[in-house]
């Protein structure tokens, strides 16, 4: 009897050819964008100058006012955003599934998502501070383009591998297209729906920074004045002012995953059944 | 009381073109007593049962069920049909994060306006219903937990309080019992014969265990290959019967 050559772990000639390819383009590429050693090194000088100008960070009386205003209107604009794109994001979500929709629904809702995903928020800001002019409602309407992109793709992906056993059993009572949906999709996708949104928040907080650079609204237009007039301690006073922002943003959104995924039945929600007896399964949340 | 009797005729169902897995079933069953179906897997029993409640299209024939043809239904006409039709699954099916109270309320969906069943408005009475089916089945404390805290037998038996709910006037079960241990198969079948029997439902079920199935029915059609090849009294059911039905004997005591 012929035995087969035996060898455990056969060698991935294919994959081993690509690693080496992609580490030799890496190599080609810094060299082509003068991406070496010696260039950080001369940077290095101009970067010292630029941190101690920042010490001590600015924060004086009008200062102050300056970034309470920008930074009230930053929160505005991201929490407003996220209220309309999670409205807006939860129809195109459900009719995006392929699983729920037929093809003649789902095809344009995806060209939808598509077309919200594939631009910088900071390129749809510019675009809507063409259309609208300068201020918060151009940063909110590229905002709530963001969201609509993010929540919706990840809700009909969401919804995609929910198990269609529950969904054919409230089909076989009878039920009605929109019961099966609150009765038997909802319920299996409503937890990771709200994870996205609380994600899209934290997101939308930290864009909303960023929008008023180009001219619409919030925190944002203030830092790029001060960059722009070397008014480096003031810069320094608006980042801190920001990082305090995201920080109170993440403890925000910990509390809303508290409150809403760990009484996850939508019953509870509408504060029915409170006495819910919850299987804690936190990890199949995120 | 209305007719509760099932005609099928013809029936024929092919999942890919020209491979048929129904070939052709005729059937009468009767508006009362438990019918056991058994085979092979494979052999079309699930399509069969799934057919009646259209959760499987049908390619032809027709199953006819108090004056209608359920092959040929469509939209509001069939959801109005599946609210006289029970179900219970092998695997229970229920929705794993509502309450157990939830998921038995679901067999009255049918009834609901979307608005409604959103916010939970379900009529006083049948929540009285709910709670006592709850009762009946044994689970009168459970109302408020959630479906996926539950045992196997326990969520056999919201099942099937689910199905009797929809105040069925047939219910249809695919190997209920298939997925529990043996003790617990018993209670389950006694429970559904005890609740159908009270409620004059009829009962048609899937099942693997001959044993389990000749204790508790009044008839077994027996199938193999798309095709009734048994039809009879539990009694009349043979050795070569069941070598007809599922092949070889050496598995036969």
């Amino acid at each position: 009897m012929t035995t087969l050559p035996r060898n455990p772990f056969p060698v991935n000639w294919p994959a081993r050819f690509g690693w080496l390819a992609l580490a030799a383009y890496v190599v080609w590429a810094a060299a082509q964008l003068d991406f070496t050693w010696s260039r950080f090194v001369s940077g290095l000088d101009n970067a010292q100058r630029f941190l101690s100008r920042m010490f001590p960070p600015n924060f004086s009386g009008d200062k102050w006012e300056m970034i309470v205003k920008g930074l009230t209107e930053s929160l505005e604009i991201a929490i407003i955003a996220s209220a309309i794109g999670i409205i807006i994001a939860l129809p195109i979500g459900l009719m995006s599934a392929r699983n729920l929709s037929p093809v003649w629904i789902s095809w344009p809702a995806r060209l939808v998502i598509a077309l919200c995903r594939s631009f910088h928020p900071v390129i749809v800001a510019i675009i809507f501070v063409k259309a609208v002019g300068f201020g918060a409602i151009a940063g909110i309407g590229a905002l709530v383009i963001a969201s609509i992109g993010f929540i919706s793709k990840l809700f009909a992906e969401a919804i995609e591998e929910i198990s269609l056993k529950q969904v054919e059993a409230v089909r076989a009572s009878g039920a009605s297209f929109f019961n099966v949906l609150t009765y038997g999709v909802l319920p299996q996708v409503f937890g990771r729906f709200l994870g996205f949104c609380t994600y899209q928040l934290d997101s939308n907080l930290r864009n909303s920074t960023m929008v008023g650079i180009v001219g619409a609204g919030g925190v944002g237009g203030t830092l790029f004045a001060a960059f722009q007039r070397f008014d480096y301690d003031f810069v320094l006073a608006i980042l801190i002012s920001i990082i305090s922002l995201i920080f109170a943003g993440e403890i925000l959104s910990n509390i809303l995953r508290a409150v809403f995924l760990d009484n996850k039945t939508i019953s509870g929600w509408f504060g029915k059944g409170t006495s819910t007896t919850t299987v804690a399964k936190r990890g199949e949340e995120e | 009381m209305t007719d509760r009797s099932l005609k099928i005729r013809g029936l024929v169902k092919e999942y890919k073109r020209g491979v048929p897995v129904l070939k052709g079933i005729d059937l009468d069953i009767a508006g009362d007593g438990i019918t056991a179906i058994i085979g092979p897997s494979g052999t079309g029993k699930s399509t069969l049962i799934r057919c009646i409640n259209r959760l499987v299209e049908p390619t032809s024939g027709q199953i006819l069920f108090q004056g209608m043809d359920l092959a040929q239904l469509k939209g509001a006409e069939l959801r109005a049909a599946r609210r006289r039709i029970g179900m219970v699954f092998q695997e229970y099916n229920l929705v794993e994060r509502l309450t157990v109270m939830e998921n038995v309320l679901t067999g009255r969906l049918g009834y609901m306006t979307a608005f409604k069943a959103w916010l939970r408005k379900f009529p006083p009475s049948d929540i009285e219903e709910a709670y006592s089916l709850l009762d009946t089945v044994g689970l009168a404390n459970f109302a408020n937990q959630r479906a996926d805290s539950l045992s196997g037998g326990q969520r056999q038996r919201v099942g099937i309080a689910r199905a009797v709910m929809q105040h069925p006037e047939i219910l249809l079960a695919d190997e209920p019992t298939s997925s529990l241990d043996p003790k617990t198969s018993v209670e389950i079948m006694e429970l559904m014969a005890d609740l159908a029997g009270k409620r004059n439902i009829p009962v048609v079920v899937n099942i693997h265990n001959v044993e389990l199935a000749k204790r508790f029915c009044g008839r077994m059609i027996g199938m193999t290959g798309g095709k009734v090849v048994f039809d009879g009294d539990p009694s009349a059911l043979t050795d070569a019967n069941l070598k007809e039905i599922y092949g070889g004997e050496n598995w036969i005591e």
